[in-house]
């Protein structure tokens, strides 16, 4: 056993080992706008999905009370975390499986790569989480001469082709299904001659490849969509079936669980198992939902390892405003309807979770000392369009809005805008500073303006008028007018 | 009842025809307006760029200087949203009781709807107008057809459905300018849509997007021009907007 989650010496930051040195989201969002093709891809896969998700969450009368108590049940918990915690281990641990404690993504790896040793084994089959993405899994194994072959299909492109994830649910929804085919015939050493780039071709190459590895392997890693503290019973729910396999067929498994996902007793799940097929995948009940509680003798694995992962869990947790992040249950609903998203690409986010919710996990997870992380905050024009269709109703504007303010405070030094900021709040703190920048702004309008409108402004406000006229300064402010005329037209309106 | 009329800096300093709209309209249904000089600003743009501490003293003097006032009406739904939502937050003194700004702010539509009850408010616009939901007013505010069920009653208007109505026009504030490029790409969406609909005016509850939008159109020449939905809904056969 190793270090506990949250230990006396406070909280500390996670780490996502495989995607340090990102550039900021801006930086990287300019890259994908310019690539049309991408934007396709992207836009083209969500639309659909979100008109699904629309129909599927109509259906259901009481979908308000649902995500409302999906909200209370993740509070709950979040506020008794230790508790079930305990709980949790107590009960896995008697029913013959051996809990591990993560405090970060290094001795995670460490505790996987350990277990996986110990079996004697040099490869493992995965089933698509996005905890062992967090944590760089794969290629710490690979470090340590362990071969992982990821199982979900989507999952499986992205590591044939040598790709980051750009979606929760679809980690290649950056990617057609020419694309595809190319991946499959570059990287996939047993694929059949001539695969064209039909989607029943594709899938069938994939699944050939795969039962090769399921009859082989010995162990299998996979995540924990829901943990049920009371039994100690653990659930992944997933579409394809190919997890089922590996948690069923190997000899030993290993689950990495952020230490959020815990639910207190079995019937909650009645809540969550509807909330999230109809976010995610628009569906009304999720194909294959597999639910194990330790082991049991002829029947499945027969060492089963849970490895309880903080990574900066802690830390969100510290956050009053912030900790609501923690909600999460990974639907992508939320990237599914960010215009920003939509645009900007997963890879754009510099981590395994991108869209509405990565900006907010991000840099509570990993601080924001890093550009991409000091960026995050800023990638959304604060729609609300997240928070509406969010399943545990995270209001992620509000937590945006808070890690604005933090990075104003810890992160890099912004000193233009700060001077900026300073010198319109002094401007706004008093009406009499106001008018006179107004009069001022007014007698500049002859310089600056032709026909009303502003062709180009000077400095950072030159980004604005790269691909829009800004408005002319009026000849006289409401304000003006007002104290001229007491709001009569007919006085010299 | 003593109706103030909130302009917001952005209008006061770049859009006074919307507050003289208001004011024009909201005299016309019988209601005179006042405009109390000490207003300035409501403090979204700090808070919004992580200076929430700046946006503090920017929100007590906003309170301050409504408190006489039994209706605060204002022509910015991003800015009503603002002191719905984030003012009892920033300036806990007042928050939850009646004295709170929050509760006697209404948006133009919603004043006028719920407060006044009126829908024809006698407004003449023979024009075609595509009107544009702008986020907080959609998502925050809650306006629903509101200003829809407004425009509806104008005589002589062409009103023509905008596709994907509900989708953000990428403004968003300081988002405009630090993420630039995402911003000019939602927006040329935006534009695209807004041209589909063959109209000759786009209308919003929000300067501050028609004018990302607005100044997208100019751009493109795309021939559409912009006016606040006071602007339109001010607009009679004497005094056309
Ligand atoms: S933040 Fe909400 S909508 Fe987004 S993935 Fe998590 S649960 Fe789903």
């Amino acid at each position: 056993m190793t270090g506990r989650a949250a230990r006396e010496d406070g909280p500390g930051r996670g780490a996502m080992p495989t995607y340090l040195g990102t550039p900021s989201f801006p930086d990287a969002a300019r890259r994908a706008v310019s690539d049309a093709r991408l934007r396709g891809n992207l836009a083209h896969a969500t639309t659909t999905i979100r008109a699904r998700r629309a129909e599927a969450v109509a259906e259901l009368d009481d979908w308000a009370e649902l995500r409302e108590a999906g909200r209370q049940i993740k509070d709950h918990v979040l506020e008794h975390l230790g508790h079930y915690l305990r709980l949790l281990e107590e009960k896995v641990t008697g029913a013959g499986g051996t809990v591990h404690w993560a405090r970060d993504a290094a001795e995670a790896d460490r505790i996987v790569a350990d277990l996986v040793k110990a079996t004697g084994e040099t490869e493992v089959v995965k089933v698509k989480s996005m905890a062992t993405q967090e944590i760089g899994l794969n290629e710490f194994l690979a470090e340590e001469g362990i071969t992982a072959y990821e199982t979900d299909l989507a999952e499986l492109i992205v590591q044939l082709g040598d790709d980051r994830p750009s979606h929760l649910l679809v980690p290649a929804v950056h990617r057609n299904r020419a694309d595809i085919r190319d991946i499959f015939l570059r990287a996939m050493e047993d694929v059949p001659a001539g695969l064209t780039d039909s989607p029943a071709e594709l899938a069938e190459a994939a699944r050939r490849h795969l039962r090769a590895k399921f009859l082989s392997a010995k162990v299998a890693v996979s995540g924990v969509n829901f943990a049920v503290a009371d039994t100690g019973t653990l659930v992944v729910v997933e579409s394809e079936g190919n997890g089922r396999m590996c948690l069923t067929l190997p000899e030993t498994l290993i689950s990495v669980m952020g230490i959020e996902k815990i639910v207190p007793s079995r019937r909650d799940l009645e809540v969550f198992l509807q909330l999230l097929p109809r976010s995610s995948t628009a569906e009304r009940m999720n194909p294959y939902t597999s639910m194990w509680t330790g082991v049991h003798p002829g029947d499945g694995p027969r060492n089963f390892h849970l490895v309880l992962l903080d990574n900066g869990r802690t830390a969100t947790l510290a956050d009053d405003v912030g900790r609501q992040a923690l909600r999460c249950i990974r639907c992508s609903a939320c990237l599914n309807v960010c215009p920003v998203y939509r645009r900007a690409g997963g890879h754009a986010y510099g981590s395994p979770y991108p869209g509405p919710i990565g900006a907010i996990l991000s840099p509570q997870m990993r601080g924001v000392g890093s550009e991409v992380d000091a960026s995050l905050p800023f990638a959304s024009s604060l729609c609300g369009a997240c928070y509406e269709v969010c399943p545990v109703a995270i209001d992620i504007p509000e937590v945006l809005v808070r890690l604005r303010a933090r990075v104003v405070e810890d992160g890099p030094r912004r000193p233009l805008e700060r001077v900026a900021m300073a010198a319109a709040g002094w401007t706004l703190r008093s009406p009499t500073r106001l008018a006179l920048a107004q009069r001022a702004a007014s007698s500049a309008r002859r310089v600056v303006a032709r026909g009303g409108r502003i062709r180009r402004l000077p400095g950072p406000l030159g980004a604005w008028t790269e691909t829009r006229d800004a408005p002319a300064p009026p000849s006289e402010s409401f304000r003006a007018w007002w104290a001229r005329t007491g709001g009569r037209e007919e006085d010299g309106g | 009842m003593r109706v103030a009329l909130f302009l917001t800096c952005v209008n006061d300093t770049l859009f006074p025809e919307t507050g003289k709209a208001t004011v024009r309209l909201l005299r016309r249904l019988g209601h005179d307006v006042e405009f109390p000089a000490g207003q300035t600003c409501c403090g979204q743009m700090h808070l919004n760029t992580g200076y929430r501490r700046q946006a503090v003293p920017l929100v007590t003097a906003f309170e301050e200087t409504f408190a006489p006032y039994d209706a605060i009406v204002t022509p910015s739904a991003s800015c009503a949203a603002m002191i719905r939502d984030w003012h009892p937050r920033l300036a806990p003194s007042s928050a939850g009781t009646a004295a709170s700004a929050g509760r006697r702010v209404h948006e133009l539509s919603e004043f006028l709807v719920d407060v006044l009850g009126v829908t024809d408010v006698g407004a003449y616009f023979p024009h075609r107008v595509t009107y544009h939901p702008t986020c907080h007013s959609l998502r925050t505010l809650r306006v629903g057809d509101r200003p829809l069920r407004l425009l509806g009653e104008v005589r002589g208007i062409d009103l023509r459905e905008l596709p994907d109505a509900d989708e953000c026009c990428g403004f968003g504030g300081t988002f405009a300018l630090k993420n630039s490029e995402v911003s000019a790409a939602m927006c040329a969406d935006k534009v695209t849509a807004v041209r589909g609909t063959g109209a000759e005016t786009l209308c919003a509850a929000d300067n501050s997007c028609l004018a990302h939008i607005g100044g997208a159109l100019t751009r493109t020449r795309a021939g559409v021009r912009t006016l606040h939905l006071a602007e339109i809904l001010a607009s009679t056969e004497q005094a056309p907007a």
